[in-house]
């Protein structure tokens, strides 16, 4: 299951993981990102230990999504050590997701 | 309410309601006019016709077919579509409510060509106010459209900022619609869009304007707009369906050129019936 990620927290479990991570930056009100959760949530299950899922709340952690420069949701973010491999802009089908994100 | 809601009047759509309407289903279908087909003067390649034939007095056959047969058809523009437990239909004049909508509206429009705009789709370009407004809160939002579903974005958006501008690209502003406008008002045609990692600025023939957000609204919604609001996957312009007609959203079907493959009658037809079968199978497991 994708993990909930806060200002607080966004260090350790994306910045210092072992694991490249899926960021999923999304919000209650955003009909796209909705339908976006089951696809992160195989994702998660396909990759389980190899790649890690979380999730960001654009409405509660404002920092992060603008320091990420976030201006459509839903933007999926693929860190690798600490870096930023890739970015996808939008709602996509589990397939389309994996390829886009270079997975 | 409706067992089920068509959206679009051409071969998917009238085919489908008449398959519906046949399976005794309570059916509205909504047409916002005669469509692409109904601007297409001659078709020498559909079945049963010996002389040529016109897109026009197809899609009218269709309609009047489907009236005929107890299909409640209104001409309406549809501008939203809302799913909670059912769905709810918007038109620049009702609403209704119906359990299953049939997206059969056509082939998405091609986006407007303006220097820098594909750049920034999702860069501070988006096409939908509901999804991204809350976004720009406070900040300088820009909006392109000129018609009812403009309108309806320019509602959503001024929850989130007082400081908007509409660019209506050079196109035809019909007095009721400048009327609803209280925010700035820029008219002439659209240059370039330009920024850097996100959009900053909007660059017109006559004018410069600094905007954080920009969103686009122009002319109709297409099949991909209500898509895109409701959370149905897209992939190359298109609707993404399985193989019952089904969006990724339950209840939501769509049908014809909106979800690719040969842009012809016949195959828009046999979409629509096909899609009928699915969706009374579906209702059925609704109850």
């Amino acid at each position: 299951m994708p993990i909930k990620v806060t200002t607080d927290t966004f260090k350790k479990e994306v910045l210092e993981s072992d694991i490249p991570v899926i960021v999923d930056f999304w919000a209650q009100w955003c009909r796209p990102c909705l339908m976006l959760a089951p696809v992160l949530e195989e994702i998660a299950k396909d990759f389980e230990g190899k790649v890690k899922v979380v999730k960001i709340n654009v409405d509660e952690e404002g920092y992060l999504a603008n320091q990420f420069r976030v201006s459509s949701i839903p933007t999926v973010y693929l860190f690798e050590n600490g870096q930023v491999k890739n970015q996808v802009i939008g709602l996509m089908r589990k397939e389309d997701l994996v390829k886009r994100l270079g997975l | 309410m409706y067992d089920v809601i068509v959206i679009g009047g051409g071969p998917a759509g009238a085919s489908a309601a008449i398959y519906l309407q046949r399976f005794r289903l309570n059916v509205l279908m909504i047409m916002k006019d005669l469509g692409t087909l109904g601007r297409t003067n001659h078709i020498d390649n559909y079945w049963a016709f010996e002389n040529t034939v016109s897109g026009k007095h197809l899609v009218e056959q269709g309609v009047a077919q489907a009236v005929r047969l107890g299909v409640d058809v209104v001409e309406e523009e549809v501008i939203g579509i809302e799913n909670f437990e059912s769905y709810k239909v918007k038109t620049t004049k009702n609403e209704y409510e119906g359990k299953v909508v049939l997206i059969a509206t056509g082939q998405a429009k091609p986006n407007i060509k303006v220097k820098g705009f594909r750049e920034y789709i999702g860069k501070g370009l988006s096409f939908c106010a509901i999804c991204d407004g809350f976004i720009y809160r406070n900040k300088k939002i820009g909006v392109i459209g000129n018609a009812e579903f403009m309108l309806e974005e320019l509602e959503v958006l001024r929850n989130f900022s007082d400081d908007i501008t509409v660019f209506t690209n050079g196109l035809g502003l019909p007095l009721h619609i400048e009327e609803e406008i209280k925010e700035k008002l820029v008219t002439d045609p659209l240059c370039e869009i330009q920024g850097d990692e996100v959009v900053k600025k909007v660059v017109t023939e006559d004018g410069e304007y600094e905007v954080d957000g920009l969103f686009v609204a122009i002319g109709t919604p297409s099949a991909n707009d209500f898509a895109l609001r409701i959370g149905a996957f897209i992939e190359n312009n298109y609707i993404v369906v399985d193989d019952n007609y089904m969006t990724n959203v339950p209840g939501l079907f769509a049908a014809g050129d909106c979800i690719g493959g040969l842009l012809q009658v016949v195959k828009a037809a046999s979409d629509g019936a096909h899609a009928a079968i699915s969706i009374n199978k579906y209702l059925k497991t609704l109850k």
